[in-house]
């Protein structure tokens, strides 16, 4: 299937809780900066200062309830997908981060029950077109609620802004 | 249909919109601050299109770190100034002018009933208290936006809350508001519209109706949204000669569910650390000490949660140890309260008197907790590290509450103090 390459991501898992909000994942102090490198330095730093070092080589998050709740800050996805963590599966997501989240093309994946069937660093497996998780340190399959087609062509692209690059391309 | 879903098939040209389903719907209003506009500016520049789709139906604000406290803001500020003028954008507000975005919007008339109104911030869901559909987005989105003037959004399933019952003395919107969250949680209503209606609603000051639409994102809703009336209109209209339409609910709309709410019995209800939803009495928190006390942001900082701090404040003085802040939500809260005589009443009282911005709420300047300080706060999070150092805490109430418990040295129901003639 052409452009499935992108929609399988590997990693280590990296577990949270309910209600992760975008204060914590990149302060609003830092928000100042425009450089994404200088945000990724901070990501996750009120819960975890070791959080950067621990998703070096590819991290994917796994949490619970209402993950990215409060702010609408973008920095908060892109600090995260700038510390190297490819994927965000989660029970639930807060509304704006998940349109962030795929906007700069960091994928979430809505995931019931992920919490149970996932510990920190086991190895993770993501297929997005299948919406199907491999927890290969378990030898296990989980099912996540698949991204709809539309929300997948976003992923795929890169991201919003080259995704409508290509719309209007076609339009002209 | 119910008021959300009638405006989101009115932006989509279409003649019904049904929970669930997926509309390309065309923007009435795009507003972005300093915080995320310079991302959603660099982002439109990256799609490759010289003008935005519409320079008469942006706004631009300059509220969260003003004036600027860093070279870093400074920049932010400039480039937000750069691309109003170059993409002749006439509704930017800057430092002098505005104040907060969610209290400078419907101020100025960019606010009308019927209406799809995007903002890069979550707290545009305020918007709702004037009977429009408003959503918070992020920066790319705005770029999008700014390029084409349309989003995709999915018709949210609605709850309805029909509050009844009248408030006793000193307790406030803000305390119906804290209870709803503390019932039904910080996820309680993800991805949800939720529609105020009763007779509390309708006898309710539009002020009061913004702070109830603004926390709804607090429990995770899309949008919180009041049917337009005639105290509505009157606000309206004295803001914008813009035509629009009084969109309104049927009677025979459909919701996920009703919740029956009377506050004949509600008491001032105070957010503990380090989540909105632990809601608890004031009256029953126990000893907490305070080191600062924050009244302002789009919350609550507005004339009458000035004027109803100042019954508490008048004639009384800050305690000791404590640092009371007062944040007006805009230049002309600022110049209300100046007129009213609160600014001299808080000012002789010990409190400090900040200009219009974000600042303190949001942790990024004018305001920032140490750790192990222990701040009450009339704003809308109180999050790990959301307004200052991670080991600090926030505990969020009413203007009554917060003026209280500055003259109090610690968190009491503002009744107390009322109460107590030592005070």
């Amino acid at each position: 299937m052409e452009g499935s390459s992108e929609l399988k991501i590997s990693g280590k898992a990296i577990i949270f809780g309910d209600n992760v909000n975008t204060d914590i994942i990149i302060p609003g102090r830092y928000l100042t900066s425009l450089d994404p490198n200088e945000l990724a330095k901070h990501a996750m730093e009120g819960l975890d200062p070791d959080f950067t070092r621990k998703a070096q080589g590819g991290a994917i998050i796994v949490a619970g309830r209402n993950f990215g709740c409060g702010s609408s800050r973008e920095q908060a996805p892109l600090a995260l997908k700038y510390a190297e963590v490819k994927c965000v599966i989660a029970e639930s997501f807060a509304r704006i981060f998940y349109r962030n989240a795929i906007n700069i093309s960091l994928p979430p994946l809505e995931c019931s029950g992920v919490l149970s069937q996932v510990h920190d660093g086991n190895i993770l497996l993501v297929d997005l077109a299948e919406g199907e998780i491999v927890n290969q340190t378990k030898n296990r399959t989980i099912h996540a609620t698949r991204l709809p087609e539309f929300i997948l062509d976003i992923i795929k692209d890169g991201g919003l802004i080259e995704h409508l690059k290509k719309r209007m391309r076609g339009m002209r | 249909m119910n008021i959300a879903e009638k405006i989101l098939a009115l932006a989509s040209g279409r003649d019904e919109a049904s929970p669930d389903e997926i509309v390309e719907a065309k923007v009435d209003v795009a507003m972005a601050n300093e915080i995320t506009g310079p991302l959603a500016i660099e982002a439109f520049q990256k799609i490759g299109i010289e003008k935005v789709w519409n320079n008469q139906h942006i706004v631009m604000i300059l509220d969260h770190q003003v004036p600027a406290e860093s070279i870093k803001s400074a920049v932010l500020h400039k480039i937000m100034r750069e691309f109003a003028r170059e993409q002749r954008i006439k509704k930017l507000y800057d430092i002098g002018f505005g104040g907060v975005c969610h209290q400078i919007m419907p101020e100025k008339g960019h606010v009308r009933p019927g209406e799809l109104i995007v903002g890069a911030d979550s707290h545009t869901c305020t918007y709702g208290a004037f009977g429009s559909f408003a959503t918070g987005i992020g920066s790319t989105e705005m770029a999008a936006v700014f390029a084409t003037g349309e989003i995709w959004l999915r018709v949210p399933h609605t709850i309805k809350m029909d509050i009844n019952g009248t408030f006793q003395r000193f307790v406030t919107p803000k305390d119906l508001i804290l209870s709803i969250i503390g019932q039904i949680g910080a996820d309680g209503a993800i991805y949800k519209a939720i529609e105020f209606t009763g007779p509390t609603i309708e006898n309710m000051s539009i002020g009061g109706r913004m702070t109830l639409c603004n926390m709804t994102v607090e429990m995770g809703a899309k949008t919180g949204i009041i049917n337009p009336d005639e105290a509505t209109l009157a606000y309206v209209k004295s803001r914008t000669d813009k035509p629009f339409k009084m969109l309104k609910s049927d009677p025979d709309a459909v919701y996920e569910k009703t919740l029956e709410i009377d506050v004949s019995g509600l008491e001032p209800k105070v957010a503990c650390p380090h989540s909105v939803d632990n809601v608890k009495p004031a009256s029953e928190i126990g000893d907490v000490n305070i080191d600062q006390a924050f009244i302002g942001s789009c919350t609550n900082g507005r004339l009458e949660d000035l004027q109803l701090a100042a019954e508490f404040i008048k004639g009384r003085k800050v305690k000791d140890g404590v640092r009371l802040l007062i944040t007006p939500a805009s230049q002309e809260v600022y110049l209300q309260a100046l007129e009213h005589g609160l600014l001299e009443i808080f000012v002789k009282a010990g409190a400090y008197i900040c200009n219009p911005t974000c600042g303190a709420c949001f942790g990024g300047h004018m305001g920032i907790l140490a750790p192990g300080e222990t701040c009450v706060s009339s704003s809308n999070r109180n999050f790990i590290g959301r307004m200052g150092s991670p080991d600090a805490k926030v505990y969020l109430a009413s203007p009554a509450t917060v003026a209280a418990s500055a003259i109090a040295g610690r968190i009491i129901d503002p009744r107390e103090l009322w109460r107590d003639p030592a005070n």
